[in-house]
């Protein structure tokens, strides 16, 4: 249970998908997951250990830690990954059921993208909405969160029980900041072709009727 | 045998729940048994190394800590999902007993038997009904049961569910009350509060589907006792158009959530 898991929800979500949204799988899989997997998670592996103050005061690294960093950047990664990818599973439901209905009735089932109409097109578009929502909300948080997208190299703290204005000095601050816009403009990119598919399925629709 | 495993033995019982038993199954997996797995555990993993005590003294940063974390976060919330799951098997069993019962009417020939051969026995999905609903029945019960008394247990022993910074510590052999800092206390206690919320949505999809199937239940009671002549085809197809939607919308999760690695 890992996230091989993940993938394996995506690629059976890409058979009910349009062409962009083919894409946009192909985008979460090369340029997030695996970037993640393979990349991400080794620079901030040991971000708690190498994150050294200029001091011997115990507790003063744990508190100054904490401060600076309430919930680690890779968490917040891996749990916009998560988010982002479970709206599919609301068009795997309604196809499914579907797929039962029509059988039902002895009509065609449900095979590609060019028959969507009604109720399957309202929780398709619900998904695209739904995934760049979450989009935009991560990116907000991670905005709000460290001010911007960029990891300083020093930062200052006096919380108790550090007995004075503290220096303390992070791992690899250039290296994060490097994944943390690569993972900001990825993000970017998706909402794009999230909006694009919602765009053109609605002007299709549109055209159709 | 890891949590793949558990994927592996759930997504059986999964053709013979209900719908709400597979969002239910979905939202353990993707919410909480991967969250665990990906996330949570990084995040505990060096709880004992930075756990550090204002102290030079041998032996306080490991009493204090167990005095503090009796059983971790993580392990009890491994346990809780292990608990939760099992009650699933139960169902899982009881289909087991009855395609045995079927296989065997089916190899002594009994004319009464409606299938054509073994592999449409292994195929079939039960309907929730008679005995298998008393069993479906007690599982969501007994899911039900251990998430309140994890949810007690973690509340109890942790005093609500918000992580300290800093706690004070005189046990033996501390020399005098000491000041232990804990690592990484508020993302702790953001992934608590998120655990604890995934938890309660789990208890309100099983609250929902023990209602939906008592309510299927004394509909079902009160058709027969308005309806004593029913035609037995009829309530059948009915229940077939249930069955086959189950299968559907299992073939389609099978096919979607089919691997682990």
């Amino acid at each position: 249970m890992n996230w091989g898991f993940l993938c394996n929800l995506l690629s059976g979500v890409n058979k009910y998908s349009t062409g962009i949204g083919r894409i946009w799988v192909a985008v979460v899989f090369m340029f997030r997951l695996l970037v993640y997997i393979v990349a991400a998670e080794s620079i901030w592996k040991y971000e708690h250990d190498e994150f050294e103050c200029n001091i011997k005061q115990p507790g003063c690294e744990n508190v100054c830690f904490d401060h600076f960093f309430p919930v680690s950047h890779i968490r917040l990664w891996a749990l916009q990954l998560i988010m982002v990818s479970t709206p599919s599973l609301l068009v795997v439901f309604h196809v499914a059921y579907r797929d039962n209905r029509e059988k039902h009735h002895n009509q065609k089932p449900y095979k590609s993208p060019g028959e969507i109409d009604g109720g399957l097109l309202c929780t398709y578009l619900t998904s695209l909405i739904l995934k760049t929502g979450f989009e935009i909300v991560f990116l907000v948080l991670f905005y709000k969160l460290y001010n911007g997208f960029k990891v300083p190299r020093l930062v200052k703290c006096d919380i108790r029980p550090c007995p004075n204005t503290v220096d303390c000095y992070i791992s690899k601050p250039t290296e994060k900041m490097i994944f943390l816009y690569f993972l900001v403009a990825t993000s970017c990119l998706c909402i794009v072709l999230n909006l694009s598919e919602l765009s053109y399925l609605i002007f299709k629709y549109s055209i159709k009727r | 045998m890891d949590w793949g495993s558990l994927h592996t033995i759930l997504g059986g019982v999964n053709k013979h729940s209900t719908s709400i038993g597979k969002i239910w199954l979905t939202v353990l997996f993707i919410f909480r048994i991967m969250i665990l797995v990906v996330a949570a555990e990084r995040v505990w993993g060096d709880e004992q190394d930075d756990f550090v005590c204002n102290t030079l003294q041998p032996g306080c940063k490991n009493v204090c800590y167990d005095h503090f974390f009796p059983i971790s976060h993580i392990r009890l919330w491994a346990l809780q999902l292990i608990f939760v799951s099992t009650p699933a098997l139960l169902v899982a069993m009881h289909v087991a007993y009855r395609r045995h019962e079927k296989k065997k009417q089916f190899r002594k020939g009994d004319q009464k038997c409606e299938y054509k051969d073994i592999e449409e026995i292994r195929k079939q999905r039960f309907r929730i009904e008679g005995s298998l609903w008393w069993t479906y029945t007690s599982s969501i019960f007994f899911r039900l049961v251990f998430e309140a008394v994890f949810m007690y247990a973690f509340y109890f022993m942790y005093d609500g569910f918000r992580m300290p910074r800093l706690m004070k510590c005189n046990a033996w052999p501390c020399p005098n009350t000491v000041d232990c800092f804990v690592s990484r206390p508020t993302e702790k206690t953001v992934f608590t509060i998120f655990m604890i919320a995934v938890s309660s949505i789990c208890i309100l999809l099983n609250v929902a589907e023990l209602c939906y199937l008592m309510a299927k239940f004394f509909l079902r009671r009160s058709k027969r006792a308005g309806n004593p002549k029913h035609h037995p085809n009829h309530e059948n197809k009915e229940e077939t158009k249930q069955n086959e939607m189950n299968e559907l919308i299992s073939d389609s999760c099978q096919n979607t959530v089919t691997g682990f690695s």
